[in-house]
Order: structure tokens, then C-alpha cells, then sequence
């Protein structure tokens, strides 16, 4: 079993899942308002930068595809923290 | 689309050399991917802004969703994905076998996918509920089916891949065109994991 988490993508496939459960927990909770939508949103980080990281390899490629890639993740989660921020005024 | 497969030929890889930073796959997929990530980037703001003029309708509306059903094929995108990543592993040291066991297992996860989301349609048709009901419900079905578009085509990849592995012509000598349409294939399970929170749960 130990010998699992030795693959790096075995322990980002967990993390993703157990991630996963937290969003689904957070909707099933009825969890809303600002501390909720950062918290979600910092899933969405944690998560997004994996599958980025890990599973399509980038972190061992040039500095400008990771930039690209985490830089999307920052403007989509920027964005929508900006219009939800809107919302909540 | 199917350049994402057959692309090793066209191009040259992206980095040779084995100790500098290398970018896996093919570059021109990699455009093709950000401009498919730029698309999606524009549909999600546009939807987080419309909800600022609407935010009581869309959280009564968020409410009808499959919360469950949504956080299921999140876990089978991420399995999905994951699969892939062991099925490029295995590629690498040259377990064909192991590579292509993999690739028809992603293959599976999308199938699951599809077939739930097929599901959740009917029930909102079946709730009299379609893609004109209102604002809400309109971003719902074009995020949600334009998403399942990226899901079929990221399928039809995996088959090609699936069959080329099993004919070999992906190893620790070349796995370029593994690499690239594994690079699409993780980018529609990115996507997902903007998509379910900021439609099903965000509120």
C-alpha cells in the first residue's frame, strides 16, 4: 500500500478526490458569502495547480507554459472573486 | 483534432534535451490548448457577471441542480486524468500493455461522464426546464454542453491514442503524441474543476 503513494500521481489523484468531496461538502452544507467563495476558490488553486503541475508535467517545463497555465487559474479565480465581490456589496 | 495524435510528424518536440526544462507533447497542441482555456477563461467571467444582476434568480436556480451528480464526474474527470498520467508512466518504460490497459480506463471515466451528464439533462427536460427558461439555465446548458463537446472530442483522442500504443508507436524511444493528447485530456478535466464549483455550488 505504501509503495502507492510513492507515484506522485497516485497522491495528486487523492488529494483531488478528497478535494472534491470538500466542495461537494461546503454545497451540502448550504455554505455561502465571502468565506465560502474564497474557500472554494482556494479548492479550485489547490486543485486546478495540480492537475497542472502533475498530471500535464509543466512543472518541469520552461518558466513561460507554468506562468501561462497558473496565470489562468489566478485570472479565472480573480475574475470571479471580482464579480462576486460586486454581488456581495 | 486528430492532429493532436498524428501530430509527430509535423513537428518537431518541443525540447530535446533531457535535462533542460522541457515542455511534453507537441507545441502547437499546447497553443491550442490556451486559446481552448482562453474561450472557457471568457465564458466563466461571463457567467460570474451575469449572476451580479441576477443573483437571487441564480441561486434559486443553482438550487435545482445535481449537486451530486456534478461532484460524481468531478471525481471521474479527476480519475480520468489520473489514469492517463499512469498510462503515459507505463508508456515510458515501455509497458505497452499497462499504457494502453490505462487509456481504454480514462476512456471508461469520460464515458461515465457522458453518460451521467445525459442524465441530468433529462431530468431538467423532463422538469420542463431548457436552455430558454432564463438567464441562469441559459449559461447552464451552453457551459455545461460546450464542456461535454470537449469531453467526446478528448474521447475520440483517447481512442486514437489507445490504438496507436497498442501498436506500439509510443515507448521510452517517443511517447511525444501520448504526451500531447494527455495534455488535452487534463485540460478538459481544468476546466471541470472551475466549472462545478462556480455553477453548482458558488452562492
Amino acid at each position: 500500500m505504501s509503495a502507492f503513494f510513492l507515484n506522485p500521481a497516485n497522491r495528486g489523484w487523492l488529494v483531488l478526490v478528497v478535494a472534491t468531496g470538500a466542495t461537494w461538502w461546503l454545497g451540502e452544507v448550504g455554505a455561502a458569502g465571502t468565506g465560502a467563495i474564497l474557500a472554494m476558490l482556494a479548492i479550485v488553486f489547490i486543485k486546478g495547480r495540480l492537475v497542472i503541475l502533475e498530471f500535464m508535467e509543466l512543472r518541469g517545463a520552461p518558466l513561460m507554459w507554468r506562468l501561462l497555465l497558473e496565470g489562468w487559474l489566478i485570472l479565472v479565480g480573480g475574475l470571479i472573486l471580482l464579480a462576486y465581490g460586486i454581488s456581495l456589496k | 483534432m486528430t492532429a493532436i495524435a498524428t501530430a509527430q510528424s509535423a513537428e518537431a518536440p518541443a525540447g530535446e534535451a533531457p535535462a533542460a526544462k522541457r515542455l511534453p507533447g507537441y507545441l502547437p497542441v499546447w497553443a491550442f490548448i490556451l486559446a481552448e482555456m482562453l474561450l472557457f477563461a471568457v465564458l466563466f467571467a461571463s457567467y460570474a457577471f451575469a449572476r451580479v444582476d441576477n443573483v437571487e434568480m441564480f441561486n434559486l436556480c443553482q438550487q435545482t441542480l445535481d449537486r451530486n451528480a456534478g461532484a460524481i464526474n468531478t471525481v471521474l474527470l479527476v480519475t480520468g486524468s489520473w489514469f492517463v498520467v499512469l498510462a503515459v508512466q507505463a508508456a515510458r518504460r515501455d509497458d505497452r500493455r499497462a499504457a494502453s490497459r490505462d487509456i481504454g480506463l480514462g476512456f471508461l471515466c469520460g464515458a461515465g461522464f457522458l453518460a451521467i451528464k445525459v442524465f441530468e439533462y433529462a431530468a431538467k427536460f423532463g422538469a420542463g426546464i431548457t436552455f430558454s427558461t432564463n438567464t441562469f439555465y441559459r449559461f447552464y446548458f451552453s457551459l455545461t454542453f460546450f464542456h461535454f463537446m470537449h469531453v467526446i472530442l478528448g474521447m475520440v483522442v483517447l481512442a486514437i491514442l489507445w490504438v496507436k500504443t497498442r501498436q506500439g508507436a509510443y515507448g521510452s524511444h517517443d511517447a511525444h503524441g501520448l504526451e500531447s493528447g494527455a495534455a488535452y485530456w487534463h485540460m478538459v478535466d481544468l476546466l471541470w474543476i472551475v466549472l462545478f464549483p462556480l455553477v453548482y455550488v458558488m452562492r
